[in-house]
Formats: structure tokens, sequence, C-alpha cells
């Protein structure tokens, strides 16, 4: 099986605003690998350095050691994006464009020729159920519906490897089940799927395998199945085991 | 080239479906009419002064579009996260910047087109003559230098984190070249050393945008056309100016974290 996305000894520093401070460390010496064709769950709590990686994959955030790559390709040069997909945890776009607008930019980058793209663009617009108002400013669009239109944009190259950042964070319980339903999909169609979420039913129902880090360290990757037969119990409790969480007893 | 012209397309479609644009091209028309409509004193030659203000109204308002428009680009991008889904793509940050140049400049371009149709048909309701060539010359080195404030404009945007702060500083730059960049020589020669050799510096360093600004004179005084081969000599040399500030920008702007 070929690896897809691969980090080896990832480190990511932040300078501390603080005067005469240390720095932070974000991720420390992250090992990870993605193969063709899973669902690769990217778990940890708040601030655990998920956005961080993620950051560092799509060539925002510089390492400060080691490396990345996307299809055997540096993740610095543009090209490694040119096969994948993105959808930020917030999305936000041009809001003086229309939907149908933003994908054709986006198409034309991605350099989809002219019919392709309008083909594409109908499909996409069709399966976000946003057909309707393809016309209309997505400034008039709700949240959801730009939640949609990000989806969207995600899809329009075709993509062999979907980022997701917390793609289900602040949608309805609709919008959770169409991305679902998007992520089941692009997987019965061999594609690969990365994403990082806190909703750990929903990942334990799609994911094949799993990394979970902490405090920028990786402390475990595996099979859904293996992690949560080896703590004797559901994902949840697998989760928590591994992050160390005490319950504290009222006294 | 894809990629450039791609970007350069969406600031275009901004600034045309932006209100801003429109209010100070009304107000810019609405004061020239206004002028247009008085003969003080009944002075046949009134129309030069018309001109001469004119002229001078839409070298402010294109500084002013060119310089607001370019100074919100980048930081509106990270503001509203905009940049995240746009950099995901196989595009390079180097294309983005020069994707914004293009955008910011070609509008200026067209900003200008209906600026100097405008003075250009104003004018000749009142002197029944068309001096295209004129015009023609001093809009073009008058586009070329709407590049330079453009380029400078993109890289203080990186520098600086608020477009307004941004602004402010290039419009004082752009404002002290065209007034007083063309006498620092003069001002070095009064001065004693070190502060003779630094006037000399800032004067040799400095992108002289006073010969576009002067060519103003070409349509008030309907003065002979000037060499064509300087016309190019001028281009190219804020050409250069605006390729150091776009290649100072990008180096800027490689070096950044975007998230």
């Amino acid at each position: 099986m070929s690896v897809i996305l691969k980090t080896e000894k990832l480190r990511v520093e932040f300078a501390n605003r603080e005067f005469l401070k240390s720095v932070k460390v974000a991720l420390s010496s992250l090992d990870l690998e993605v193969n063709a064709g899973e669902v690769f769950g990217f778990l940890g709590p708040n601030g655990a350095g998920k956005t961080t990686a993620i950051n560092v994959l799509l060539g925002f955030v510089p390492p400060k050691s080691g490396a990345a790559y996307l299809f055997g390709i540096d993740v610095r040069q543009p090209i490694a994006r040119q096969r994948i997909g993105y959808l930020p945890e917030m999305t936000y776009y041009y809001k003086f464009l229309t939907a149908e607008e933003l994908l054709r930019f986006y198409a034309k980058i991605f350099g989809v020729p002219r019919k392709e793209a309008d083909k594409r663009i109908d499909q996409l617009l069709k399966l976000v159920e946003l057909e309707q108002v393809r016309k209309r400013p997505i400034k008039t669009y709700s949240k959801g519906m730009q939640q949609r239109v990000g989806l969207a944009q995600a899809l329009i190259n075709k993509p062999d490897l979907l980022i997701l950042d917390e793609p289900t964070s602040g949608l309805d319980p609709l919008g959770r089940m169409k991305v679902r339903e998007i992520i089941q999909r692009l997987k019965n169609e061999g594609k690969t799927v990365f994403f990082s979420s806190h909703e750990l039913g929903e990942v334990e129902t799609v994911c094949d395998r799993v990394a979970i880090i902490h405090q920028g360290e990786l402390k475990t990757v595996g099979r859904v199945t293996d992690i949560i037969e080896k703590h004797h119990g559901n994902l949840e409790k697998a989760f928590l085991d591994i992050v160390g969480y005490q319950p504290q007893t009222a006294s | 080239m894809k990629n450039i012209f791609a970007v350069a397309g969406i600031v275009i479609k901004e600034l045309y479906r932006r209100k801003d644009f429109y209010v100070l091209f009304i107000l810019t028309i609405l004061i020239c009419l206004i002028m247009a409509s008085v003969n003080v004193f009944n002075d046949n030659q009134i129309i030069r002064y018309l001109k001469e203000l004119c002229l001078l109204l839409i070298w402010v308002s294109s500084l002013v579009i060119a310089i607001t428009t370019t100074a919100r680009q980048i930081p509106a991008e990270k503001e509203n996260r905009t940049l995240l889904p746009l950099l995901a793509k196989p595009l390079s940050r180097t294309q983005l910047i020069f994707g914004k140049f293009l955008g910011c400049w070609l509008a200026c371009g067209l900003v200008l087109i209906c600026f100097y149709v405008f003075l250009g048909a104003l004018a000749a309701s009142r002197e029944h003559s068309w001096p295209l060539l004129n015009y023609f010359q001093a809009a073009f080195l008058h586009w070329f230098t709407l590049g330079t404030v453009v380029a400078l404009t993109l890289l203080g945007s990186l520098v600086f984190a608020a477009p307004s702060s941004n602004s402010t500083i290039c419009f004082v730059i752009v404002a002290t070249i065209l007034c007083i960049g063309r006498y620092l020589d003069a001002v070095a020669l009064s001065l004693s050393e070190p502060f003779r050799s630094i006037i000399y510096a800032i004067y040799f360093t400095i992108p002289h945008l006073e010969i576009p600004f002067e060519m103003r004179n070409l349509i008030i005084h309907d003065w002979p056309l000037i060499g064509w081969n300087f016309v190019a000599l001028d281009a190219i040399y804020l050409s250069a100016y605006t390729m150091v500030f776009l290649v100072a920008a990008c180096l800027v702007f490689r070096r950044k974290a975007v998230n």
C-alpha cells in the first residue's frame, strides 16, 4: 500500500510573546504515515497540535526541523497540493463572489479545463444542495450554506487526499450527516481522508486508523478496533486513558 | 501565469463590486462638472485652470484608489481567513503577490481610462480639439507610476499589520516624493556632512515619480509631445522600481507563517 502522507520527526516551535520566555513547542518529533485509501482520524485535546500539523502539511507553517511529504513531494512545493482538497475548521470565502464564481476560480487554479470545470461545478453544487442559490453572493448565505460551499471547493479538483480540520464543528445534525456521507462516499471511491475531529463517535464510525496526539507528542497510532480492544471500552475511553485524564472525585 | 491571472481577476471583481470606487469616481466627476460650469472673470483661457484642477483631482483620486485597494488585499485575506483555502491550492506565495499586484494595477488602469476619457470629453466640449496622443502619454506614465505605488503598498501591507497605517505611510511617502523628491539634491548641497550624504543617498534611492506627474502640463498647456523613447525609458525606470518592491514583497511573504 502506497504512503500518501508522511511526516518525519516534525518539530514546530512558536516564539513566545513574553520577553525572555522560551519558545513554545507545538509539535515534537511527529512521525506519521497515512496510506492510500484509508480514512485516518487525527485526534487530540484542544491545543494538542492537530491544526499545527495540518498547517505544516499545507505549507502554511514552516517546521523547525523534520520534513513532511504529500504524495512523496515535499510540502514546501506548491505542486504537492495539486491532488489534495482542504476544508478548514472555519470556512470563510470571498463574500462578494457567488458559489459558482468561487468554484470556477479554484478550478482555474487547479488547471481544470473550462468544460470540465462547468460539469464539476454543476455536480458539486447539486451534491451540497446549493444549486438554487448558485448565483447569489456568498455574503447572503447562512453559516451552514457557507460550510457546504467549503465542502464543494474542497472537492473541485477530485482530490486523492482530503484534509479536513474539524469539518463538523459548528454544524447542525443535518450538516454533520452530509459531511459523514461525503467522507463515506470518498472512502468507497478509494480516496484517502485525513481529518481531525473531537467527535469521537463519528471517528469511530468512519475511520480505519487513528493517531492521538497530546501536547505536541504522538501518543498512539493504530487501527480503531485495536485501540478500543486494548482499552476495553470505546474510543472515548481509550482517548481519555491515552491523554491521561483523571476524573476528579467529589469530596 | 494562469494562477496570476486568476488571482488578478478576483481583485478586479472585488473592486467593481465595492462601492468606494464609485463614490470617489462620482465625487471627482461632480467636482469637475461644477468647476466646468463656472466661467470666472470671463477668461477665455479658464479651461487651462479647469484642466489643471481636474488633473490634480484625478491624480489624488487614482492614488487613493491604488493605495487603499492594495493596502487591504493581503491583510483582508488574513483577517477573513480566505488566505488558508487559497494557499491550500497549488498556488505559490510569489504567484499570489504577483496576482494581487496585477489585479490592482489593471484595476487602476481601468479607473484611469474612465477618468481621462471624462477629462478629454470635458476639455473637448470647451476647446473643440482632441489631442489624443498627449492624453495617451500622460495617462500611460500615470499608469506606470501607479504600478510602482501599488507594488510599494503591497510590500507595506506585509510589513505593517493594519491597512490604515500602511495606507497613511504610503500616502506620506508618495506625496513627499511628488512634492519635494526633485529638490532633494539641491537640499543636500546646502547641508554639511554627514547629512549631505544621507540626503543624497535618499535622492538616488527613491523612485522619482515627478516626471509622470509633470506630464500633466502636456494636457494643460497643449505642449508638444515628448519623445517616445523618453516615455519608454521612464516606463522602464518605473518598472524596475516596481520589480524591486515586488521581489522584496515576495521575500518578506515567503518567510511569514500564515496560520
